[in-house]
């Protein structure tokens, strides 16, 4: 099971270059140019599912065919854009996902977040400011999984884990202008 | 955990995955291909049309299990160096009224309902909420607060400072996994 967010391509791409937001944190603000501008903020919304989307998709943004893609290869390269491709409905797939987090002492932090990251069911950690400082998404094939993950992930820290499972979702849709 | 929260989609829903919607998402769990017939070139590589391509994606949009086929940009850097989740104590009675209205708000990017865990978790409403610095989200936060009016009891910020893992959530399908959005 890959343990990178692929940033383009097919499986077995050999120009797929993985370049996941945690060893991009620190890249500055990226420079972008007008056309690059239009095309993030379109494609957030998701691609036409028509027989020639990209076609679609380059009139729309007074593009050529080769234009749009290049700049989706370059802006993938670069990081700028971290994904392309089918969003899945987790649950939809048969599988569980839950919120997570810990209230970590600050001297133990570095060795729980290896320990929990260390969980290939762990798909996101993020540190947050306070008392609740790891938060961790865990990503299950089975709905049954995620409790022993959590016991799991308990037993091997030390620490209480609270489960936040999602019983309402309201909306789910980055959309970030550019 | 509960997946059968909204009225239009239930566990059923699930069943409808076959080999080949199996197959398919398998092969696109990397990225869509940046070819001229992005739909023939997944087709090619599992043997399918691209027709067929075009209209299993058509039907797992309708069934929910595609939300959409979309780039995820790095908030990082667009400039959005501000990531705020912030967690809600809200009226139960209110929530589910108030959390579909809230889908509407400019820089909300997910908004879910999730139990409280009392004495020491009270937030029930959690809302990301993205801006460029710390003001613009405060901001958000503030005019938030004033909508749910007496509805909300208590609210927190609670920003990213690093990330620690993101690998994507991979599932396993048939035999490999898949990135599932947000």
């Amino acid at each position: 099971m890959s343990s990178e967010t692929p940033s383009r391509g097919f499986p077995g791409d050999p120009d797929r270059h993985p370049h996941d937001a945690a060893t991009a944190r620190h890249d500055a603000v990226a420079a972008l140019s007008e056309v690059e501008r239009r095309i993030i903020n379109r494609l957030q919304l998701g691609v036409p599912l028509t027989p020639d989307p990209y076609g679609d998709l380059a009139l729309e943004l007074g593009l050529w065919v080769r234009e749009l893609l290049d700049a989706l290869s370059s802006l993938l390269d670069r990081g700028i854009l971290s994904r392309f491709g089918p969003m899945f409905q987790a649950e939809r797939l048969g599988g569980a996902l839950t919120l997570a987090a810990l209230a970590v002492p600050e001297a133990d932090f570095e060795r729980v977040a290896e320990v929990v990251n260390a969980f290939p069911e762990v798909a996101h950690n993020y540190r947050r400011e306070h008392h609740y400082n790891m938060w961790f998404v865990i990503a299950c094939d089975r709905p049954g999984r995620v409790a022993s993950v959590i016991e799991a992930i308990t037993e091997a820290t030390g620490l209480e884990v609270i489960n936040l499972p999602k019983e309402e979702e309201f909306h789910v849709h980055l959309h970030l202008p550019v | 955990m509960s997946i059968s929260t909204c009225p239009s989609r239930d566990r059923d829903d699930i069943s409808v995955l076959d080999d080949g919607d199996r197959a398919l998402i398998e092969a696109t769990q990397a990225g869509l291909p940046l070819v001229a017939d992005p739909w023939a070139a997944v087709g090619a590589a599992i043997g399918m049309s691209g027709e067929e391509v075009l209209a299993r994606f058509q039907r797992l949009r309708l069934t929910g299990v595609v939300r959409r086929i979309a780039v995820v940009p790095n908030h990082y850097r667009l400039g959005y160096l501000a990531n705020g989740m912030t967690v809600w104590d809200v009226d139960d009675q209110r929530i589910d009224e108030l959390g579909r209205q809230l889908a509407d708000w400019p820089g909300v990017s997910h908004c879910y309902r999730r139990p409280r865990r009392l004495p020491d978790w009270p937030y029930n409403l959690f809302v990301m909420l993205h801006g460029h610095h710390r003001d613009e989200v405060e901001a958000q936060a503030e005019r938030l607060r004033e909508w749910l009016g007496d509805a909300c009891r208590d609210h927190r910020i609670l920003y990213s400072s690093r990330i620690l893992k993101k690998t994507g959530l991979r599932l396993a399908t048939a035999k490999g996994a898949s990135p599932c959005s947000e």
